[in-house]
């Protein structure tokens, strides 16, 4: 009797033992302390993680920083590299996916020995990645997540980009002078965390200076209708209408909103930012409005030097945003790296936040108190079908 | 129709209704003339008769696919368990979705406009698009052509012998493989029509945009009564009218969450749906 | 004398977990990290084939009990982290954070078996795929509602999150799921599960109280679901509404039917194999759910009983009613 309840209870414990003991004796017991790598190992390259979306939904986004990035990273190593050595470039995927951001940089820093980690486009996943440098005291920049709550994570955390707190003003005061718009109606995304602060900060910013928000209405990302929220929309008269999501929904917006027959302008931010807005808007696209980091119409001459080098080595695609910003994410390291003479964690990340007045391709790059950049931003108008330059706002 | 018939649900029919938008949207770009050669000159894109050739394209590729995964995914099942069909058309559905997304890319696409776009205003504060009309109006036309196959031929009478009672149907001589095969391409061609349908007013497609619809169209036909196509017309009416509602409400964000709870309330208190039968069960 | 065997085992294993554990430093973060996460899918699997596998409710919904237990732990840590620390204070600084984590996913545990509560009462009356659908849209109600709690961080999700879990918490519980869970089937109440499974209209006229045994099936299944996502939350640091969707509760319900429904050494190393899976395919990870998916049809086309089983449980069953006879 003892026996057979030993077994029956016993016996699928025993795998879980196995199982553990199995696993742990697998780990190996490596000596991994300092997850940063130092100069003074000898190391023949710099070794630089990178993790962005390169698959799924946020695809778009994550490949056109990545080529960005992996651009730079080629004109430093030809150029002889940084403090004499080669960068070495270590890209991960997250899938797009929500729990695969900390299992990737771990994966990078503790296997990889990354120096420092650049990523990511969706503040939602780099506030999932900041955690673990954030602990283990790696340096972390990431190229466009605007979201403020990033950078609060710690002291090793910076991002090249604007925040959404000065978007939102740039935007307003686009919509109050340009659009000459009073009363402003708003439809933002609850499924993103971006949407859902930029049309905060926007409301704030808006309001501060006399303006009105007439209508607040929401949607979830992925869905395709929209009719009843623009609907309730129109009822409440705005004189521009404020959409500050992604480029998949923000289209099929527009044309919505031109079918239900309504005639004011939309405007949006950095996350309209895509080819594919056009196709899925259509003609409704016409006189429309977004904010983002960079033109690539921008007559400065860095800029069109970028512009070239990226159409030569990606077939004669024009840089994005994205990737306009991965590009300056990762000189701004190698800057930061020159300065401070050393990969090490601590002297790095001093370096990195003590940036001034970097030239990048996306503007000039300063770091604040709060690791945020404050950089330029860019209104781009849609006319005859194309993205038009429109203006440039600073801080 | 097909759990009528079959008496299980089958997960893999919102991918299908993925497929068929798909089709369309590769076919009216041209990619298919291109690699096959055939010519297809001489039709004007955006015309009714161009929509409608498209539109029967999808259906036709559709009812293929959909023949072809009954005959490797579920026949071999059809003695076994239930949980065991169901788990395997979870498996296709995934399938479906992610070699989509391998293929096509899980960013979406902007789906060309097929028929005419023109707005009608015949009432004031209503306008139509029409799209929207065009959907009615395939939609009507192809439940009235169902109902009519369903009651009105030997081959509707044969599927319905076949959901009252496989065995017996076979006895008299009913062969159950060609009907249920053809039950399959049959749905799979409408759940292909739907993709179309719904890509030409909602255009951006992507390889996991059937699964919510899919989902919701499982509500609307247990809200109507399974087995019952006027009730799924209802039930999907009745699911429309009341999302729409919660849309243009403040309760917008919870949309999603809402068919389910219209699920769980009635199977909870009316599990034969609004127009449906109650089956007793025999022990 | 009768030597508590089970229990030893039970015993040992928490001793080994804690022993290994305290050299945890000593090993290879990341090969850490994946043993973690493979702890933690052992106890989602093993959990869900209770539901599942022994008393055969198909449901599809277990990422909504993760949900729970892993957002009602990381509030209680993060909000009332602080005064209970206090309250704690006379263990010492590791005892007191021991003590306040253990609370936290007890807490997150009975949040997530009010949930199962809630989950499997409707349910009774349903079979087979109503069931399915009925457990999924419960899944997806309780992710949509946590989607728009802004106070616990709305879409983008809760941070912040003390790095509470280590190896010894992880496969101490699981080593208690484990238990737990087999001693519960093995027992005489057990067979009121097997018995639900095979045939709920025999059992009702046999007297066994089907009722009773769903819902209770659903309470302890979706308490240690709870508890698994309590230790997930303290683990990834962060956590999102998007990370427990219907996705995550397929991934479960894979590693259920990969190890043989009921079959518990099997879900645990159909647990293990598609944790560590995933990690060694990385270089072709676009593949991965392709992969998934065509595992799911084939296992279910030509080996339905799972990968790992060989006919124990069959034999098992047949010995027992062969005894009892």
């Amino acid at each position: 009797m003892n026996m057979k309840r030993f077994w029956q209870i016993g016996w699928p414990m025993t795998p879980l033992l196995a199982a553990m003991l199995l696993l742990v004796s697998g780990c190996g017991k490596s000596d991994s302390s300092a997850p940063s790598g130092s100069s003074a190992d000898g190391a023949q390259s710099i070794i630089v993680g990178e993790f962005a979306s390169l698959t799924g939904k946020e695809a778009v986004f994550g490949q056109s920083s990545h080529k960005g990035t992996a651009l730079a990273v080629e004109e430093l190593n030809s150029a002889g590299g940084v403090l004499g050595k080669k960068i070495d470039l270590r890209t991960e995927d997250t899938q797009s996916r929500q729990g695969e951001s900390s299992t990737v940089v771990r994966k990078l820093i503790s296997r990889d020995k990354a120096v420092a980690i650049l990523g990511e486009v969706a503040s939602s996943r780099s506030l999932e990645g900041a955690d673990v440098c954030q602990q283990n005291k790696v340096p972390m920049i990431s190229p466009s997540s605007t979201n403020p709550t990033v950078t609060e994570k710690g002291d090793y955390i910076f991002r090249v980009c604007f925040i959404d707190e000065f978007q939102a003003s740039v935007l307003a005061a686009f919509a109050d002078k340009k659009l000459k718009a009073r009363n402003v109606a708003l439809l933002s995304d609850v499924s993103s965390a971006y949407s859902v602060g930029l049309g905060d900060f926007f409301k704030q910013s808006f309001t501060a200076n006399g303006g009105k928000i007439v209508a607040e209405q929401k949607y979830n990302g992925g869905d395709k209708d929209f009719k009843a929220q623009l609907t309730a929309i129109k009822a409440s008269n705005p004189d521009a209408i404020f959409v500050p999501g992604y480029y998949t929904e923000a289209g099929l917006i527009v044309a919505q909103a031109r079918q239900l027959g309504i005639t004011v302008p939309l405007f949006g931010g950095d996350g309209w930012e895509a080819p594919e807005l056009l196709e899925i808007g259509g003609k409704a696209m016409e006189g429309t409005y977004y904010s983002t980091h960079y033109s690539p119409e921008d007559s400065d001459p860095a800029v069109q030097n970028f512009v070239q080098k990226f159409k030569a080595k990606y077939n004669g695609e024009v840089p994005d945003a994205m990737a306009a910003l991965g590009y300056d994410s990762m000189m701004v390291l190698a800057d930061a790296i020159k300065r401070a003479g050393s990969t090490e964690g601590e002297k790095l990340k001093q370096a990195i936040a003590a940036t001034r007045d970097f030239a990048g391709v996306t503007g000039k790059t300063t770091m604040d108190a709060k690791r945020n950049a404050s950089k330029t931003a860019v209104i781009v108008a849609i006319k005859d079908g194309k993205f038009q330059y429109v203006d440039k706002i600073a801080p | 129709m097909v759990y009528g018939v079959l008496r299980f649900i089958n997960f893999a029919h919102s991918d299908i209704f993925m497929v068929g938008a798909f089709v369309g949207y590769y076919t009216s770009r041209g990619f298919v003339w291109q690699k096959t050669g055939l010519k297809f000159g001489g039709l004007p894109q955006e015309s009714f008769l161009w929509g409608t050739v498209i539109l029967l394209i999808a259906m036709l590729f559709c009812a293929l696919l959909g023949i072809i995964i009954e005959r490797l995914a579920y026949r071999p099942l059809r003695h076994s368990s239930k949980l065991n069909v169901l788990i395997t058309a979870i498996g296709v559905s995934l399938l479906l979705e992610n070699v989509g997304q391998f293929y096509f890319g899980a960013a979406p696409k902007a789906f060309p406009s097929l028929f005419p776009a023109k707005n009608f205003q015949p009432a004031a504060g209503v306008i139509l698009s029409s799209n929207q009309i065009a959907v009615f109006v395939v939609t009507i036309s192809l439940l009235v052509f169902l109902q009519f196959i369903i009651l009105k031929t030997r081959v509707g009478a044969a599927m319905r012998a076949v959901s009252f009672n496989p065995t017996a149907s076979s006895l008299v001589g009913i062969n159950n493989n060609f009907i249920i095969a053809f039950t399959f391409g049959l749905g799979s061609a409408l759940a292909g029509a739907g993709g179309i349908l719904f890509s030409i007013n909602y255009q951006a497609i992507d390889p996991l945009m059937g699964i919510l619809p899919g989902l919701k169209a499982f509500v609307a036909a247990v809200l109507g009564g399974i087995g019952n196509i006027p009730g799924a017309a209802l039930g999907g009416l009745l699911l429309g009218i009341i999302e729409t509602f919660f849309n243009g409400s403040r309760l917008s964000t919870y949309t999603d969450a809402i068919a389910f709870a219209i699920l769980i309330l009635i199977l909870l208190f009316r599990p034969a749906g609004l127009l449906g039968r109650v089956q007793v069960e025999k022990v | 004398m009768k030597l508590p065997l089970p229990q030893l085992f039970l015993v040992a294993t928490l001793l080994v977990s804690l022993t290994i554990s305290h050299f945890a430093h000593r090993f290879d973060p990341y090969h850490l990290e994946i043993t973690i996460a493979v702890g933690i899918n052992i106890i989602l699997a093993v959990s869900l084939n209770l539901i599942n596998g022994y008393t055969g409710q198909f449901s599809l919904g277990h990422a909504g009990f993760m949900a729970m237990g892993a957002y009602t732990s990381a509030a209680i840590s993060i909000h009332a982290g602080p005064t209970l620390l206090s309250l704690f204070g006379f263990a010492g600084k590791s005892g007191s954070i021991s003590l306040l984590f253990f609370v936290a996913l007890l807490s997150g545990g009975i949040a997530a078996a009010l949930a199962g509560l809630l989950v499997g009462t409707p349910s009774l009356r349903l079979k087979g795929d109503y069931l399915a659908i009925v457990t999924l849209g419960f899944g997806e109600i309780i992710r949509v509602i946590f989607r728009n709690i802004e106070p616990l961080g709305g879409a983008l999700g809760l941070t912040g999150i003390p790095a509470y879990t280590t190896f010894f918490w992880t496969f101490g519980f699981a080593a208690i799921t484990v238990y737990t869970i087999v001693s519960l089937v093995h027992s005489t109440y057990g067979r009121g599960f097997l018995a639900v499974h095979d045939d709920e209209v025999a059992a009702e006229a046999m007297g066994i109280n089907t009722t009773r045994y769903k819902i209770v099936a659903f309470l302890i299944g979706a308490f240690f679901a709870g508890i698994a996502g309590g230790l997930y939350g303290h683990f990834k640091l962060s956590i999102a509404p998007g990370g427990f969707d219907f996705m995550r509760s397929i991934e479960i319900v894979v590693m259920v039917i990969l190890g043989g429904m009921a079959n518990t050494p099997g879900v645990i190393a159909a647990a293990i194999l598609l944790t560590v899976l995933p990690e060694w395919l990385r270089p072709v990870q676009e593949y991965r759910m392709i992969i998934y998916s065509l595992l799911l049809i084939v296992l279910m086309l030509t080996r339905p009983q799972g990968l790992f089983s060989f006919g124990w449980y069959e034999k098992w069953r047949a010995r027992r009613s062969a005894t009892e006879a």
